[in-house]
């Protein structure tokens, strides 16, 4: 019965919804289960932030080491759910959208949110070096054509690329730097794209017709 | 002082938090840290509670007599049953929805968008060569079957690397290490302007240095 339904709940929604392609008026199935997925993802929030709340409450009443950092989290949060939800400062009230201009659950977006977000992403630019610099240690055949094509590709698209190439003649132009990470990204770039994307799809076929049949179980945990 | 530069000055502080981590891990970065996953995690709750919970569900079942929305609504509640040890396989139920669902409409999806239209595209790029066209055409586009081929070749695993086919398989590996390098030099220009904006920023929203 644990395992048995689970099993035929997606059994059925799986094979309806690869049938709804075949039959026009049943497609708007799959549009319906996108709805639902959205209305079980709002759910699963609850259970994502029930979570944080507990972890870092625990972590706060323990005095656990770094729970002055929980702290914030939780503060953080918080201030989120109580503007979020209450629509506070929002022009236009509770019947505003989330996402009016003026309202504070969109000033602390754009100027705590946006600018971590982008500079914890920026920061990653500094171990991206570092890791080209691992990885462009060309110590094989593979790893020195990864290293030429990322390299052409970047002096392609950089003023450098153009200077440093712009003398060879226009017959040959296609060996300036500029043209050649246009030809790297359109042919054989291409071609290994093409070969994943095919790769991928075939894996992600076999995958769901092992599901549907009921093969792959995994996602049904160990336990009875 | 009004809100804006308040603002200003609010954003500049936590950039530069973030940014003191290349210096080494401190205080002042890990304060920073913790107020982005708050918030992060409260401004994606809040988010999809109105999207999803207030604008689809309830507005679809309310106001709009969709009641078939309902089926979301106890597929998400029985999500929670997680919380309570004994009725806690009932999560399973929604669980196994999404994943049939999920499975139900990729295996499609993928099949006509990624495997077919990538057939279709390698195949019409062939014919094209062989209809006419310049030299430095019908290279491209022999490279490109070569390539998708050879790619293919080494995801083939069902037989032994070895031989000829070994051979080949390793041709294919050679243009999966140019899509992993053009991809590679992408993600590193996508960073380095992420990082010019936040100094852009710095230099001339906060510190007024640039005009």
């Amino acid at each position: 019965m644990k395992r048995q339904i689970p099993m035929l709940i997606l059994s059925a929604v799986g094979t309806l919804l690869v049938v709804s392609v075949f039959i026009p008026s049943a497609r708007h199935w799959q549009e319906d289960a996108s709805l639902y997925f959205d209305i079980i993802a709002v759910f699963a929030f609850f259970l994502g932030g029930g979570n944080l709340i507990r972890v870092h409450a625990e972590k706060v009443s323990r005095k656990s080491a770094g729970w002055i950092y929980s702290v914030v989290t939780l503060l953080g949060f918080g201030i989120m759910l109580v503007t979020g939800l209450f629509k506070i400062g929002n022009p236009n009230g509770i019947a505003g959208d989330i996402s009016q201009a003026g309202s504070y659950f969109q000033l602390l977006f754009q100027y705590v949110m946006s600018p971590l977000n982008s500079t914890m992403y920026a920061l990653l630019a500094f171990y991206v070096a570092s890791a080209s610099y691992r990885a462009f240690r060309a110590k094989n055949t593979e790893a020195t054509i990864l290293l030429v094509a990322a390299f052409v590709i970047l002096l392609g698209r950089t003023a450098l690329g153009v200077l440093l190439t712009n003398w060879i003649p226009a017959q040959f132009s296609v060996l300036q730097v500029p043209n050649l990470a246009i030809w790297i990204m359109n042919a054989p770039n291409l071609a290994g794209q093409r070969a994943i994307m095919i790769g991928i799809s075939l894996g992600v076929i076999s995958m769901s017709l092992r599901l549907l049949l009921g093969i792959e179980r995994s996602y049904l945990g160990g336990d009875n | 002082m009004d809100g804006a530069v308040i603002s200003t000055w609010l954003a500049a502080l936590l950039t530069l938090g973030i940014m003191s981590f290349v210096y080494k891990d401190n205080l002042y970065y890990k304060i920073c840290e913790a107020i982005f996953i708050g918030i992060s995690a409260g401004y994606w709750f809040i988010t999809y509670f109105w999207d999803s919970l207030y604008r689809i569900a309830w507005i679809g079942v309310v106001h709009e007599g969709r009641y078939v929305l309902l089926g979301g609504v106890v597929l998400g509640a029985m999500m929670l049953m997680r919380l309570f040890g004994k009725i806690g396989w009932i999560a399973r139920w929604p669980l196994a929805f999404i994943v049939g669902a999920t499975a139900g409409l990729k295996m499609m999806v993928y099949f006509t968008t990624n495997a077919m239209a990538q057939i279709h595209g390698t195949v019409d790029d062939t014919m094209v060569a062989f209809g006419g066209g310049d030299l430095y055409d019908l290279i491209g586009r022999l490279v490109i079957l070569i390539g998708t081929v050879t790619g293919l070749i080494y995801f083939y695993f069902s037989k032994e690397h070895k031989g000829l086919f070994g051979g080949v398989a390793k041709v294919g590996t050679w243009f999966l290490m140019i899509t992993f390098g053009a991809s590679f030099g992408y993600t590193v220009m996508s960073r380095m302007s992420l990082l010019l904006g936040r100094i852009e920023f710095l230099l001339t929203d906060w510190l007024k240095l640039v005009k």
